[in-house]
């Protein structure tokens, strides 16, 4: 390359490498993307607020009092012995929201985790194989789709005792269908890029094209869903406490709190308002922040 | 059109100064910088140009097609005596498909699949509230076989995806031409194509050009397509015009070093001997984000010296209409393109 | 190595049939991508393949690329049958460039890694000796070492098109198909890779086969060209022969639609009136007869013979045996 012996200092058009590395650029549009960084901050509150509930907690969740019955919130008039009041049994109301957020993401959580895992082996065997693979696969989605998830739910925690375990159980077993979707359409996308063939044409094994020339390529799209999905399964949870067949008494759980405080809704709406905010919150917070990954990573580096 | 011959020597098109900058999170990117051109009826340019030498902005500018943050700024911009930067965007809609139309690279985007080639067709004219359905129908099957399709009546009740992609480009040219616009933007089109369909749909767009007295704006990277076609050439570089003039002149005697090095780079049938080494341009693009001055091309010029970052002027031909932009005077760049040449040859 | 009358790569009457379904309920037909294709390519040779798109330029390179198995014939490497070799064994001999390198670099990986995968599948050498032969290879293909830690999208086309190459040479092949490997790329890179990949071959005594529909690119690198219609080899001649002297009309079509930078010339007609037909349908006869400002009733109806001289190879009712 002949440039001119120019002057002491380097020349600002002359640079051969452009632009900073995908990793830098995904942090810069992470950090400058307002709904995520928003979504994100509330979530990391709640999972510190949950992890450290047994030190945040002001009372035992469990510990009844039956002499402070339904104290009301401060700001209704309450003490600051039980700064969110106390339910009808006289449990701390806050210490019982700071629990409960321990069950919410749990579910979420690994509720997420095992469809998630079903889901994108599914759709990635599907996508990536094709023919009587995505045939049986896509037979599979649609056979999941049309089963109303509320109705099975509630029959087989009907049959099986509701319980944590068979709560988290169900839910993975029947959310997996929008990860297989997802993935199905993403690996079909990139199995026909040219790194593929070119990684088949070097004599690359399949799991290792699958590994590390597909995953990698598709793993924005299910960390999305991921985040969708977990939001789709604590609103679930919620559901099916409120029904009385989800998380079981006297575990604390927000769907719980709400039902049994729905019969003294006309009395004492904060009763089910505040653990109803609470659960609002954190499904639009994951929710906001499953929108902005999309945001963040959907845009490809084709410069 | 006939109406329009008595203004046959007077542009157009007229652009003066055209700018354009687009905010970007590094800085300002200085895509389009300071294009002039004048376009007759009856006449084609082309503007040849690599990718990211904002030909494309160029052409979507003129349509009023750029991005809402995106404000294209010019001395003048006028189109048959309207200004374009300050029309309004009703005036700008009444212009698109009426007056002026665009022929874009990849069929298959911008037809709808959803509906039939006749409704596509025929929606161009109806839009515009200047006719009927039953005319645009016959408008659509007239403009069908002119552009080369058999069996024009049976097509129209077919969807985009039927067709392939040489017959999707005819039905994109016969749905620029829906209603006889006065000027035509095509954006690489037949960039897609194979080379035997290339050559049939430029000789159909250059012979409806003139049945219509169309004037017609041609965008391309190819130089083999560009000498076939042209009339007048602009080449472009990272955002500038740095060599315009009459094809003929362009080809005969190129004088940027750019044009120059173009013409080395690509192997002439019967000319460059085969398995030689060909000329090559060393280096890439510049970035044009933040402040840029002087002459882009200089960190790929074998001519550059620290002269390159002041100010270029611009030489114009004795004849006056082939200009450049180098500090060198042309007689300078003439021995070292000889010499080059024949280190190729 | 072999001996030298050996091709070092010939296929023998290939013929790939895919059955493809029309519409939901359509019963399947057979589609024809590729009939009865035979290519002998000897040590250092550059064979040219050109065709429109749809002739099955691409089916072809993926069989050969070891990504598709063909319906029948066979497939030789040094005189050895493709199918007794084993992948990893095809894989060191023969490697592609590909047309599009914003597609065939990993976006995920850096390129070290794309480079080395190759080593890596292949277990050859320690993390050390890999780091050696990824910077020898890459000041071979002309790119600065410290690239190595960058990723695709910090590259231009012109350096990412040299990363596939130095990909695709790490392993020291025999043979390299290239398929289009200019035609994604400005005017001013393409040109910087054609010498490249002309250099190398000189230097490794590389056999390419060259996959483009630019003619003028055929004529500048190729020192034999076949030219493919509807799956069929319908002409190959030595480079020299089949421009200066082409002898199906079909090449001459393709010969005339070449656009070279010469404006006096105007646009060409090429006379093929009638779009590409549909290959699962092909016509009766010659293929070609539809589009053939030549044919005669005899095209119609019988397929023309393939004629061998020692000019090459001819399929043409004009140049019957």
């Amino acid at each position: 390359m002949t440039l001119a012996p120019s002057t002491n200092s380097v020349d600002p058009l002359l640079q051969d490498i452009v632009g900073p590395t995908p990793g830098q650029q995904l942090r810069r549009r992470f950090f400058g993307h307002r709904g995520l960084m928003i979504g994100a901050s509330v979530v990391a509150v709640l999972l510190v607020i949950a992890l450290l509930a047994p030190v945040i907690a002001p009372h035992d969740p469990y510990a009844q009092d039956l002499l402070a019955r339904m104290k009301p919130p401060v700001f209704l008039g309450g003490t600051w012995e039980h700064i969110l009041g106390t339910d009808h049994l006289g449990r701390d109301y806050l210490s019982r929201l700071i629990y409960g957020a321990r069950v919410s993401l749990l579910i979420g959580f690994v509720a997420a985790l095992i469809s998630g895992t079903i889901g994108t082996a599914m759709g990635v065997a599907a996508g990536y194989f094709g023919g009587r693979t995505d045939a049986v696969v896509t037979f599979l989605i649609n056979v999941r789709l049309a089963m109303p998830v509320v109705l099975v739910a509630l029959a087989v925690v009907a049959i099986l005792g509701g319980s944590l375990q068979v709560v988290i159980g169900v839910l993975g077993l029947l959310l997996w269908d929008r990860f297989a979707v997802v993935m199905r359409a993403s690996t079909l996308q990139v199995r026909g890029r040219e790194y593929v063939s070119a990684a088949q044409a070097v004599g690359a094994s399949t799991p290792r094209i699958l590994l590390s020339e597909i995953m990698p390529n598709i793993l924005n799209n299910l960390i999305v869903v991921i985040t969708l999905e977990m939001a789709h399964a604590i609103l679930l949870e919620a559901t099916l406490s409120f029904l009385g067949l989800g998380v079981q008494p006297p575990t604390p759980s927000w769907g719980l709190m709400v039902s049994e405080g729905k019969n003294m809704m006309l009395f004492e709406p904060w009763l089910v308002l505040i653990p109803g905010a609470v659960l609002f919150v954190l499904v639009l917070a994951i929710n906001l922040m499953g929108d902005g990954l999309r945001d963040v990573t959907a845009p490809e580096n084709r410069s | 059109m006939s109406q329009n011959n008595f203004r046959q020597d007077i542009p157009l098109l007229s652009i003066d100064n055209l700018t354009i900058d687009i905010p970007t999170a590094a800085g300002t990117l200085h895509a389009v910088r300071g294009i002039s051109f004048d376009l007759k009826r009856g006449e084609t340019l082309c503007i040849v140009g690599e990718s990211g030498s904002g030909k494309s902005l160029t052409s979507l500018a003129l349509m009023g097609l750029l991005g809402k943050n995106i404000t294209p700024r010019a001395d003048k911009m006028e189109f048959d005596g309207v200004e374009l930067t300050t029309a309004s965007a009703r005036t700008m809609r009444n212009l698109r498909g009426a007056r002026m139309s665009m022929i874009f690279q990849e069929p298959m985007t911008s037809l709808n699949p959803a509906y039939t080639i006749g409704d596509q067709l025929m929606e161009a004219l109806t839009l515009h509230g200047s006719t009927n359905r039953k005319k645009a129908r016959a408008r659509a099957i007239e403009l069908l076989e002119k552009v080369g399709i058999t069996a024009a009546e049976s097509r129209l009740s077919q969807y985009p995806h039927q067709l392939s992609g040489g017959l999707r480009q005819r039905v994109m040219i016969a749905m620029a031409l829906m209603c006889e616009p006065e000027l035509i933007i095509a954006d690489e089109p037949t960039t897609a194509l194979d080379v035997t369909i290339q050559a049939q749909i430029l000789r159909l767009l250059a012979e409806l050009q003139r049945e219509m007295n169309m004037a017609m704006i041609l965008i391309t990277h190819d130089l083999g397509v560009v000498a076939r076609v042209a009339d007048k050439v602009a080449v472009m570089y990272a955002g500038e015009l740095v060599e315009t003039g009459p094809v003929d002149e362009i080809f005969a005697a190129p004088s940027h070093p750019y044009t120059r090095g173009l013409l080395r780079c690509i192997p002439l049938p019967g000319k460059t001997k085969r398995g030689s080494v060909l000329g090559t341009i060393p280096g890439i693009v510049p970035s044009l984000v933040g402040e840029v001055n002087g002459c882009t091309f200089r960190t790929r010029c074998e001519h550059a010296s620290p002269a390159c970052r002041g100010t270029i002027p611009l030489h114009t031909s004795p004849t006056g209409t082939h200009t450049f932009r180098c500090i060198h005077q042309p007689e300078d760049l003439e021995t070292d393109a000889v010499q080059s040449t024949g280190a190729n040859a | 190595m072999s001996q030298s009358d050996t091709p070092v790569l010939e296929l023998r009457n290939v013929t790939k049939t895919y059955s493809v379904k029309q519409g939901l309920l359509g019963k399947s037909k057979p589609l024809t991508a590729i009939s009865d294709v035979s290519i002998k390519l000897a040590r250092g040779e550059v064979l040219g393949l050109v065709g429109e798109s749809g002739c099955g330029k691409s089916t072809l390179a993926n069989i050969l690329l070891g990504l598709e198995a063909p319906t029948s014939g066979e497939v030789l490497v040094d005189g050895q049958t493709l199918g007794g070799q084993d992948r990893l064994a095809l894989a060191r001999r023969i490697q592609p460039i590909f047309q599009d390198p914003y597609s065939s670099l990993n976006p995920r990986k850096n390129i070290y890694d794309i480079i080395a995968l190759p080593l890596r599948v292949h277990g050859i050498g320690d993390e050390a000796s890999r780091q050696k032969s990824v910077r020898e290879i890459l000041d071979i293909v002309g790119l600065p070492a410290r690239v190595m830690n960058n990723y695709p999208s910090q590259m231009s086309g012109g350096q990412r098109q040299r990363v596939a190459i130095a990909r695709a040479l790490i392993m020291k092949p025999e043979i390299v198909i290239c398929d289009e490997p200019t035609s994604a790329l400005d005017v001013s890179v393409q040109s910087q890779i054609l010498n490249l990949l002309n250099e190398l071959r000189q230097e490794f005594g590389l056999t390419y086969l060259f996959i483009s529909h630019n003619l003028a690119v055929i004529e500048h690198l190729a020192t034999r060209v076949a030219v493919m219609y509807l799956g069929r080899i319908v002409e190959e001649a030595s480079v020299g022969g089949l421009f200066d002297a082409a002898r199906h009309p079909y090449t001459d079509a393709l010969l005339k639609s070449v656009l070279t930078p010469e404006p006096e010339l105007g646009i060409p007609d090429t006379h093929l009136g009638m779009s590409y037909p549909n290959p699962i349908a092909p016509p009766e006869g010659c293929h070609f007869h539809p589009r053939c400002p030549a044919a005669s009733d005899l095209c119609k109806s019988k397929r023309p013979e393939p004629l061998f001289d020692p000019n090459g190879r001819i399929e043409c009712h004009l140049h019957s045996p």
